[in-house]
Parts: C-alpha cells; sequence; structure tokens
C-alpha cells in the first residue's frame, strides 16, 4: 500500500514536471511592450540638400567627370560662351526689345527638324504640322478668325435686312433653285419602310461650272453593316439623283461659298404619304 | 501651358471655318417606279441546246417572266424592249451605259443561257447601275431546263432585294379556291399556282365544298376545311405526296385553321350549340387546348410572327371587332374601334401590321393597322371582298373580290377573282386564273 502510494506521488510528480519543461503553453509568454517609433516630420528641401561628406564628395565629382570624358553628345561646335549679365544692372528699354528678338530667334532652330529626312508624300508634306512655324500660325490665325469674325459680323447685318440668307452665303431662292434640280433626278425607291431612319448625306465638290468634283456618302459605314439594307439602297439612290443632275446650275458668282455642298436625303416625308 | 491651348483653340477655329458647308435638305423626289431596263438572254453555244429547249425560246422567256415579276410590283416601269440599242451579248459582257442612259434607264439586267456538260441550264444574270455605270449584282444559277421559271422567279427576287433591301417575294405559290359551275352547284377545288398565275394544278377533285386553305411555314402542308361525307372538318395535306388526314375528331364543326409560325400548331375555331371558340391543337401529340371560353363568337384567329400572340374576331362586344390576345389565351384586348364591322384578321410576317376586312355602310374594304390598332388604314374598297393573305415579305397583300355583272333577264351574276394590293393601296393589280377564285393564301419563299 504505501509503496503504491509513493509510486503514484512518484509518477504524478514525474509528469508535471515533464509538462512544466517541455510543453509550451505551461511557458510563461515573454512581455512584449509596444516599441514606440520616433517620427520627425521635416522638410524635405533642408534635408536633401544636406553637403556629401567630403570623402563622399570628391568620389561622386571624380565619376562625374570621367562619364562627361566619355559622353559625345554631338559632333556640333561648343555652344558660345557668352558673358553673363550683372543681375543688379538695370536694362534700357531698346535692350528689352532687343532681349526679346533674341529669344524668339533661339526657340526657332530650323536645323533641328530636317524635311528630308521624314519619309512622307508631296501630299502629306503639305499637311504635315510643321512645329517650327507654330509662331506663324498663331499671327495666321488671328488674322483670319478676326477676318471671319467681321465678315460674319456683316452677313449678320445683312440677313436683317433682306432675311433670305442662310447657310454661310446661299439665299433661299438659291436653295431652292438647287432643291428643285435634285427632286427632278432622285426617284425614291418606293419599297422602303418610312418607319426607319432614312436620312442620307451626301458630301458634294463643285467645280465653277457647277459640275460636280467627287461625291461621297458621309455615313458611307453604315451601307455595309448588316441589317441596313434599307440605307444602302437609298443611298444608292441618292447617288444616281446626284450623277444624273451633273452638272448642276448653280448661282453664278461666290462660288467659295457653295463649292462645298451637303445633301440630306430624307425619303420619310414622301414614304409615309 | 497656355500657348498650347491657344494653339489648340485656333486650329479648332481654322478647321472650323475652312469645312464650313452648305446643307440643303432633299424631302422630295419622284415617286414614279424606277426606269429599268431588261435586255434579252443571249444563249451562248446555241448547238448544245435540243430543238426542243430551242423551241422554249428561254432566252425571251426569261427576260419576260422577269419583267413580268418586277412590273407587277409596282416599283419598277420596264422599257419596251424595242428601244434597246445593244445586243444583249454586248449588254452582258460589257455594256456601254450612254446607249442605256439614252433611253433613260437608270438600272438594266442583262444574263447568259448556257447548257452545261451534265445538260444542266446555267443562268447568269448582272444587274447594272446605268447612272452610276457599275454592276450591283452578279449570280449564276443552276437547275434543270424545265425549272426555267423558277429560275427566273429567283433572279427577280435577288433584283427586288438588291434594290429594295427587302426579301422578294416572287418565287411563291399561292393555294386557292378554285370555282366553276352555276350559283347552286358550286364545284369548288383547292388549287395551287405560281404566283404570276402560271403552273396552275388542282389538288382536289371537286366532289365536296373546301375552303380556306393556308400554307405550313415550310409551304410543304396546307390546312383547310372540307365538307366531306357533309362534315365541316379542318384536314391536313402534303402537297408533294397528295396524303390527306383530319385534324382531330371533334363533335362539332372545326374552320377557319391556321398554322403557328413554327408550323407545329394549328390554330381554328370550334363551333356548337351555336357558339364558337378558339382552339389549338399540336400536330404531333394532337393534344388540343382549348383558348379562349367567351359565349360568343370568336373566330378567325392568326398568330403574329413571333408566336406569342393571337389576333381574331369576336363579337362579344355587341359587334364584330378585332382582339389580340396572349397566345396561351389570357389578355384578351380588343383593338378595333372604328366604326362598321372588322374581320378575318392576319399578322403581318413581319410583326408590325395585321390585316382585315372591314364592312361599312355596305361596302367591304381592306385595310391593315397596327398590332396596338392604331395607324388604320383602308388600302381598298369595293362591292365584296375579304380574306387578305400576306405575301412572305409583309409588303402586299392578296384577297379574292366578287364582283356583278348585269345580266339581260335573270339579273345580276357575280364572278370572283383573285387581286394583290401593296401597302401604298395604289399597286393593285388582277391575278390570273383558270376559273374564278377565292380564299387565296400565299406561301413563304421557296428558296430560302
Amino acid at each position: 500500500m504505501y509503496r503504491s502510494v509513493s509510486l503514484s506521488v512518484f509518477l504524478h510528480l514525474a509528469f508535471v514536471l515533464l509538462t512544466v519543461l517541455t510543453l509550451p503553453f505551461v511557458q510563461k509568454e515573454p512581455i512584449t511592450a509596444q516599441q514606440l517609433i520616433a517620427i520627425d516630420i521635416i522638410q524635405i528641401s533642408e534635408k536633401t540638400q544636406l553637403p556629401f561628406a567630403p570623402k563622399a564628395r570628391e568620389i561622386i565629382e571624380k565619376i562625374k567627370k570621367e562619364k562627361k570624358k566619355e559622353r559625345v553628345v554631338t559632333k556640333q561646335a561648343p555652344p558660345k560662351i557668352t558673358p553673363k549679365e550683372k543681375p543688379d544692372t538695370v536694362p534700357l528699354p531698346d535692350q528689352l526689345k532687343l532681349k526679346k528678338k533674341e529669344e524668339k530667334k533661339k526657340k526657332q532652330n530650323p536645323k533641328e527638324v530636317k524635311e528630308l529626312i521624314r519619309q512622307s508624300s508631296e501630299f502629306e508634306k503639305k499637311e504635315l504640322f510643321d512645329p517650327n512655324k507654330i509662331a506663324a500660325l498663331i499671327d495666321k490665325s488671328k488674322e483670319e478668325t478676326a477676318d471671319i469674325q467681321k465678315k460674319q459680323s456683316l452677313e449678320l447685318t445683312q440677313n436683317q435686312d433682306s432675311s433670305v440668307t442662310l447657310n454661310k452665303g446661299i439665299t433661299l431662292s438659291q436653295q431652292d433653285a438647287i432643291k428643285a434640280q435634285i427632286y427632278k433626278c432622285w426617284n425614291i425607291p418606293l419599297g422602303l419602310p418610312f418607319d426607319q431612319n432614312l436620312l442620307v448625306r451626301i458630301k458634294l465638290k463643285l467645280k465653277e461650272d457647277g459640275s460636280i468634283l467627287s461625291s461621297e456618302v458621309l455615313d458611307h459605314r453604315r451601307m455595309n453593316q448588316p441589317g441596313q439594307g434599307y440605307y444602302k439602297v437609298l443611298a444608292e439612290s441618292a447617288l444616281r439623283a446626284v450623277k444624273l443632275c451633273d452638272p448642276l446650275k448653280m448661282p453664278t458668282t461666290g462660288y467659295d461659298k457653295w463649292k462645298d455642298l451637303q445633301l440630306n436625303f430624307d425619303a420619310k416625308e414622301m414614304l409615309r404619304g | 501651358m497656355k500657348k498650347l491651348c491657344l494653339i489648340f483653340i485656333s486650329i479648332l477655329f481654322l478647321n472650323h471655318s475652312a469645312f464650313a458647308v452648305v446643307k440643303i435638305d432633299i424631302t422630295r423626289g419622284n415617286l414614279e417606279p424606277l426606269p429599268t431596263a431588261i435586255s434579252k438572254f443571249y444563249v451562248d453555244n446555241p448547238s448544245k441546246f435540243s430543238p426542243e429547249l430551242k423551241a422554249l425560246e428561254l432566252d425571251k422567256k426569261i427576260s419576260e417572266v422577269i419583267s413580268n415579276n418586277l412590273k407587277r410590283s409596282g416599283l419598277f416601269s420596264i422599257i419596251d424592249p424595242e428601244s434597246y440599242i445593244q445586243s444583249p451579248r454586248i449588254a452582258h459582257a460589257k455594256p456601254t451605259f450612254q446607249d442605256w442612259a439614252l433611253i433613260k434607264a437608270q438600272i438594266m439586267v442583262s444574263g447568259k443561257l448556257v447548257i452545261d456538260e451534265k445538260k444542266r441550264l446555267r443562268v447568269e444574270f448582272r444587274l447594272w447601275d446605268v447612272v452610276n455605270a457599275k454592276e450591283m449584282e452578279g449570280l449564276a444559277l443552276f437547275a434543270t431546263p424545265n425549272s426555267w421559271r423558277r429560275i427566273a422567279h429567283i433572279i427577280s427576287d435577288k433584283i427586288y432585294e438588291r434594290m429594295t433591301g427587302e426579301l422578294g417575294y416572287f418565287d411563291t405559290r399561292i393555294i386557292y379556291v378554285a370555282e366553276s359551275g352555276p350559283k347552286d352547284q358550286r364545284i369548288k377545288k383547292l388549287a395551287i399556282m405560281d404566283q404570276d398565275g402560271a403552273n396552275n394544278k388542282y389538288l382536289t377533285l371537286g366532289n365536296e365544298l373546301v375552303l380556306t386553305p393556308r400554307f405550313n411555314p415550310a409551304s410543304q402542308m396546307v390546312t383547310y376545311m372540307s365538307y366531306f361525307k357533309n362534315l365541316p372538318r379542318v384536314y391536313l395535306l402534303n402537297i408533294e405526296t397528295g396524303m390527306q388526314e383530319l385534324v382531330g375528331d371533334f363533335p362539332g364543326m372545326t374552320f377557319a385553321p391556321r398554322f403557328s409560325p413554327d408550323g407545329k400548331k394549328i390554330i381554328m375555331s370550334f363551333a356548337k350549340d351555336g357558339n364558337s371558340d378558339i382552339y389549338s391543337m399540336d400536330i404531333k401529340s394532337r393534344v388540343v387546348e382549348q383558348l379562349t371560353s367567351h359565349p360568343s363568337i370568336d373566330t378567325s384567329p392568326s398568330y403574329s410572327s413571333d408566336g406569342s400572340q393571337i389576333t381574331f374576331n369576336s363579337d362579344r362586344s355587341g359587334a364584330q371587332q378585332i382582339y389580340v390576345m396572349k397566345s396561351d389565351g389570357s389578355k384578351a384586348k380588343r383593338i378595333s374601334f372604328g366604326q362598321g364591322l372588322y374581320g378575318t384578321p392576319v399578322w403581318s410576317p413581319r410583326g408590325d401590321l395585321i390585316a382585315f376586312t372591314k364592312i361599312y355602310r355596305g361596302k367591304f374594304y381592306i385595310g391593315v393597322m397596327r398590332s396596338d390598332g392604331t395607324g388604320e388604314r383602308l388600302l381598298t374598297e369595293n362591292y365584296y371582298q375579304e380574306a387578305p393573305s400576306w405575301s412572305p415579305n409583309g409588303r402586299v397583300l392578296i384577297f379574292y373580290r366578287e364582283s356583278r355583272t348585269k345580266k339581260s333577264k335573270t339579273g345580276f351574276s357575280t364572278s370572283s377573282s383573285l387581286w394583290s394590293i401593296d401597302l401604298t393601296g395604289y399597286n393593285e393589280r388582277k391575278i390570273k386564273t383558270l376559273t374564278d377564285a377565292s380564299d387565296p393564301a400565299w406561301s413563304g419563299l421557296l428558296s430560302k
């Protein structure tokens, strides 16, 4: 009895000792106090412009010099050394003008953009945007817009007078004359459904004698779209009408005003009856 | 940055001012039919044509059939072939457009006939835009020489489609009731013919009265009403095999049958004890479904093109009017509210319109209205006319008309004939039939 009790006590003690030594949950957790991180708010400019340490500075400057020696930027002559103007001298008005002119000249650098190097057709060349002529363009645009504004204001006063001028110079009677010609030439396809969008816009370029230089359906992409059979039929009929009416009887004056013409063919009203 | 903005704005302004164009709205034009020249088709290598084929003069006949089709549509005016300057061969190979412009043609059709090694007839055709001097369409069709009429109809459809943007309706057939004999002993037979009246055939012998034949969507089967053994019932007939069967053994009278758009069901009226309602029957399973249940006369049902709705006429409001309901028979709604009586409503294959017969002040009108009942338009008026049926493209209606002719002593005699009218109401034409004709129905396009 005594022996068995002492054995049990011994074994229990051994078990408790074993658990204390080996199992992790019995271990005490280390105290983990949150570390405080100190944050200083600083102005970047002050810190980033700090002078390099004298040794580091020497090394960096050495590397810079070596790099400069290796690099060949252009074979052009080195830029002229111009004497620095003293900041404390006040320029005269004449000097100021000269200064501005010089600045402009500096901006224009025709040698930089070589036209011969660009591979483009003659047609493209005409339309290529030349960055060297921006200043000239600005000046021109100013002049042209001013002219147009003047013209428009003039037309407005004429309109108030007769109230027949529309579409930048084509009078109502002139419009009607053009319409009457097209009406006779246009065979509206009778089978078209009037509840569809039946507007075909055709752009014409005309010669001075009224003959058609070119005709173009503005929404020509729609012609080949599936489910747009009606549009194609109508567009073709409109093109036939234009061709049948060629040459158009146009006003003898003001060619600039009607050389570009847009005809909007709309069959809806007619088909609806 | 400011400068760049200024440049951008100034360029925009410059462009606007430079490309300002005069815009003119053209809202009127010529509503005359399109002046069209149809050159005689030329025969390539005539030695390959047998004497029988030569005797048929297909070169001339094919162009004639095309001319007649296009002319009947009302959309084309055919220029007299006598005025054509160019020979058919040159017209087909490389036309001189000035020659065709001289006779005021805006489009021109040319063609060529060849017999190939397999003794098949090859028909080439080209559609030319005379004004813009370009080819618009060019196709070659092969068939046995006997099928030359169908080839001509298919070519007509292609031209119609190219010039209107819609499907044609020339390669179709019409089924109708051919009538002969005196009024009290009238013989009525089912007959079928091409839409231009050619190739007429009788499908029944005339031993019993037949009425209201209707094609199925595939145009192979016909449902109609027959008084076989004096029992008015709906029958199905296979046109190719001639097989005939009864549609359901109903205890009363079945009439006014019509196929559903998918061809799987037949919708019809069933009358018993003075009341008639609308029923549908599945052709395969023969399951019958009652769609209306009203103590009035509901008849002349017709499915919408998508099969979701049914239009029918009913006197449930006290007078015969047109109604629309869902295909399961629910939500019946009256859509006709004009003066007079409305009947025989038929839904357009396009789904937009319902054609009907209107009786007002003793006159009969054929008209159309939208499926909601708005936009009623009466297309034609006569002493007696009814039973409109749509062309497959939903642009033309066929119907029958009875006309009175004065007889010396016995008073008036009547004769019935088939007529067609397009949706504009201007192009009304009589369709040639061998005998008196009534109850026409248009098939779908045979060459789909």
